[in-house]
């Protein structure tokens, strides 16, 4: 029997209260769901309070608030599983509010998979300080020694019999008014009977059968429809607006120009589409872009403001100096969008001085205080309630529509939703910044890799700021960040081997060419193509095995042991790694190859300990490239992954699968385009991402490790496949791919140039 | 000016008011009568987040004026089945919890439905060949596949 349980709308519907869980006097302010006050100001939502993250209500209902949101990854369940297993609920008495800046503690932006590692772990500790005060409170009334208390769905009792009481009718209604003590013991992980198992979702019935809402689908009473008209160049002034040409258009409410922000307003959400699509303005020549083609020359020649030297062991410059060979070798990967398959929206509405922003952010209580900069608010006249949409995958364009709808519900002072249309959404969403890396690598006499040294080239980031500026804000002339926010790119630069000199330095740039931000594990991704790329690289060069090369040089045993597990699942048998084993001139390859025609196989291999402090992945990579065409086809993953402890392993698989088959679409497909004035990628066609016949096989194999801290699991194994797919066409072709994406074009070229 | 158009949308008949009879369905379906099944994707007909069922025929409703649909019977994720009453494609997505963000999904759920309707036991190949023009960005397509099959064996 699977476990479903009431949705937070279905929950809000059987009550018609946004807040019931509780009936104090210092609570008794209710929220209706729609209409809300811009703030409560009752409820505490202190880092350090237990009521910040829970509460109980007289029927032993528990509500989870969660600073941490679920963008579709399942982590809503997950935390769920975590609360109820530590205070010895069922699943289906806990219920989650996410991201609501009047009843959620700040846990940060769900970024950076840190989702269970740090909200979670925050949460369990707020549970578990509040399980301990129940049980003491509980042995004080049963007059019995808290040792013999024991807790079973809610209900305490002693284990020798006798009376009980509920978690309900000791604290229903009441807060708990305790800080959350780090002291506070937790459950045994052997005792667990929630966490650690492949709970289902409570979120995916409804979503399957279209009785979710999602952003897209929100209302309020009253709402208005709006759209934005872009500029025709990103940096254009906006010279007039020919209002006439819209006079037409049935419903329209009002054209909103303030600056360069330009909008409409109308009744209907077609009415708004049309007006949009059929406004005349005229706007500055801008061609303020480089040059496509020029790209990566662009970006070595863009101004270095700074270097961050993030790892620097020994003399790399001097060992290289001294080392017998010498390698070196460029890598570059391309310019991403988000890509997601709604594009963002939200809901806003400003009534008596105080904005309630409904947005799918992956962090509210950031966006509140953008809204209020940008509006010249105080923060405390702002509310901001997460609503889930689609998936966004780092800081898409979610914060960007909430400003829009802000701007133009002021405009009209009424509420307006913001639906981004796709090319929106393609064209003005942040992007994930171009990247080029330079690697260099010195060998001594017997082979041994004696300097490592690695050069990147990202933009820099404003020091103290977490968010990206947001568009209307900017185009308005109205408060917002002037700085580059594209998240901490320069992870995983640092490089997990034991090689005796190393030095890694990002030079940070002065600009990039267009308004970046971070995608699923930023500059990871990037850092650990070239680093694993460039391993392949050396492995080769030396004659050895990638695998058994990566071990020579790990003294990190939770990673051997994952790379040893790796070659079992992946049947993974030695090869010199010479990239021509495809054509079975590789003595030590026992892989059986096979060539049919132009098309050649091949595997490769890559390792990641993400950040160098947590979540370890291994993967091998089968393809098949066709030396005709370029087309590479990749077959097959073969992923370990060991993140300690497991709290949903289905969850996590599903992440894993989720990423690889993402990151297999950014390597071989993806690259935003631009001409001298804006973004061209605009839809589907000029920006494809993979297809279902594309998509590979993917075998998974989790290392649980219940007694270890919970790592994240929803960026990591992107990180590893960039790499695993470029050393599998070496091994395939014997050519090397330094270019993401892997386009048949480049795949052609490279087996020219080849020697 | 507005026209009523009348519109059988999942088992029951209706009327829909509006200014351009040449709207999008789409439109119509989630804001005259307030579904949450068909999504909005790319209004372009390339990612199928929007595909309803025109008379058991999978269509992008993104991309199809309301003026063309004239009595055509319209199933949406809605009509497919309930929570209560799951259709077998519906319940085999829950099952195999072929959904991350979701967002898609109900395209795949219509896109799939309608394929397996002609198409009893597909190989894993034909299921996705049926969905190449279904686009979804979370990286779901293992589940999703999975999920069709195994409706395919309960359908």
């Amino acid at each position: 029997m699977r476990f479903t349980k009431p949705s937070r709308r279905e929950f809000l519907k059987g009550t018609g209260i946004l807040i019931v869980s509780f009936s104090l006097p210092s609570l008794s302010k209710t929220v209706s769901a729609s209409g809300t006050p811009a703030d409560t100001g009752t409820k505490t939502v202190a880092l350090d309070d237990v009521d910040a993250f829970l509460a109980i209500d007289p029927s032993g209902s528990v509500t989870l608030y969660s600073g941490k949101v679920d963008l579709g990854t399942g982590i809503g369940t997950a935390l769920t599983q975590i609360v109820a297993e530590e205070l010895d609920v069922p699943l289906s008495r806990v219920h989650v509010i996410e991201g609501d800046t009047a009843l959620t503690p700040a846990q940060g932006k769900t970024w950076g998979s840190l989702s269970i590692q740090n909200g979670g772990v925050q949460i369990r500790q707020a549970a578990a300080t509040a399980r301990r005060a129940l049980l003491q409170e509980a042995a004080k009334r049963l007059g019995v020694p808290v040792e013999d208390l024991i807790v079973e769905q809610g209900t305490m009792r002693s284990r020798n019999g006798g009376k009980q009481i509920t978690y309900g009718e000791l604290i229903g209604g009441k807060t708990f008014s305790l800080k959350v003590d780090k002291q506070a013991p937790l459950k045994e992980p052997a005792t667990y009977k929630i966490v650690g198992r492949p709970v289902p979702r409570f979120d995916i019935p409804e979503k399957m059968t279209g009785q979710s809402t999602y952003m897209q689908d929100f209302k309020v009473p009253d709402m208005l429809h709006g759209r934005v008209v872009r500029p025709a160049g990103i940096g254009a002034t906006l010279l007039s607006v020919d209002e006439s040409s819209v006079k037409d258009v049935p419903g329209l409410v009002k054209v909103v120009r303030q600056g360069n922000f330009l909008g409409v307003v109308a009744e209907s959400e077609w009415g708004a589409i049309r007006a949009a699509q059929k406004l005349k303005a005229s706007w500055s020549d801008w061609e303020g872009l480089p040059e496509q083609s020029k790209l990566w020359e662009h970006v070595r020649a863009t101004k270095v403001t700074k270097d961050d030297v993030t790892s620097n062991i020994g003399s790399a410059e001097q060992a290289l100096e001294q080392a017998v060979k010498r390698l070196s070798a460029t890598y570059d990967f391309a310019i991403h969008t988000h890509g997601s398959i709604g594009p963002s929206c939200a809901v806003a509405e400003i009534k008596d001085g105080k904005l309630t922003c409904w947005s799918s952010s992956q962090g509210t209580h950031d966006l509140r205080q953008q809204l209020a900069a940008m509006l010249s608010m105080p923060d405390t006249d702002v509310r901001a309630i997460y609503v889930e949409g689609s998936g966004c995958y780092g800081r898409n364009g979610h914060e960007d529509a909430a400003a829009d709808a802000v701007l133009l519900a002021r405009a009209v002072e009424r509420p307006v939703r913001v639906q981004w249309m796709r090319e929106d959404e393609h064209g003005w969403d942040p992007k994930g910044p171009p990247t080029l890396m330079d690697l260099q690598a010195g060998l001594d006499a017997n082979g041994n890799v004696i300097a490592w040294y690695s050069q990147v080239y990202v933009p820099e980031s404003a020091t103290g700021s977490v968010n990206v500026k947001l568009v209307a804000a900017e185009l308005a002339g109205l408060p917002h960040e002037t700085g580059m926010v594209p998240g901490n790119i320069i992870q995983n630069m640092a490089i997990p081997y034991t090689f005796p000199n190393v030095r890694t330095v990002a030079h940070r740039l002065a600009g990039t060419p267009l308004r970046p931000s971070w995608i699923r594990a930023p500059g990871r991704m990037q850092n650990t193509f070239c680093n694993e790329s460039f391993m392949d690289e050396l492995a080769a060069a030396v004659g050895a095995d990638p695998l058994e090369f990566r071990l020579r040089y790990l003294n990190d045993p939770r990673g051997v042991e994952l790379l040893k597990r790796l070659a079992r699942l992946a049947q993974w048998q030695g090869r010199a790694s010479s990239g021509q084993s495809s054509s079975g001139q590789s003595s030590s390859d026992k892989t059986p190859k096979r060539e049919t025609g132009d098309v050649a196989t091949g595997r490769g291999l890559t390792y990641i300990k993400y950040e160098l402090a947590r979540t370890y992945v291994g993967a091998v990579a089968d393809v098949e490239v066709n030396r005709k065409s370029g087309e590479i086809r990749v077959k097959h993953f073969a992923i370990v992954q060991d993140c300690g402890q497991i709290i949903n392993p289905d969850g996590v698989k599903n992440q894993v699968e989720g990423n690889v088959t993402q990151t297999v679409s950014r390597v071989l497909k993806e690259e935003v385009t631009f001409d001298r004035s804006r973004v061209t990628s605009l839809n589907w066609a000029s920006y494809p991402i993979l297809t279902f016949p594309e998509i590979p096989d993917v075998d998974i194999e989790l290392i649980d490790r219940p007694t270890e801290k919970p790592w994240g699991v929803g960026e990591p194994s992107a990180a590893v496949v960039p790499s695993a797919i470029s050393n599998a066409v070496f091994d395939a072709l014997g050519v090397r791919l330094r270019s993401v994406p892997f386009t048949p074009a480049k795949v052609r070229a490279a087996i020219q140039s080849s020697p | 000016m507005p026209t009523e158009i009348p519109l059988h949308v999942n088992g029951r008949a209706t009327r829909v008011t509006v200014d351009d009879p040449d709207m999008p369905l789409l439109y119509a379906l989630r804001d005259n009568l307030g579904l949450h099944g068909p999504r909005f994707g790319c209004g372009l007909g390339q990612c199928g987040s929007c595909t309803v069922h025109l008379d058991g025929r999978p269509v992008r409703s993104c991309v199809t004026p309301l003026s063309v649909v004239g009595k055509k019977k319209i199933v949406t994720l809605e009509g497919l089945g309930t929570l209560d009453k799951l259709h077998p494609v519906q319940k085999a997505f829950i099952e195999e919890q072929a959904a991350q963000c979701g967002y898609c999904i109900s395209g795949m759920i219509m896109e799939a439905a309608a394929f397996l309707a002609s198409n009893k036991s597909p190989s894993d190949a034909q299921i996705k060949q049926a969905l190449a023009h279904n686009l979804c960005r979370c990286g779901t397509h293992l589940r999703i596949v999975r999920a069709v099959k195994r409706a395919a064996a309960g359908v």
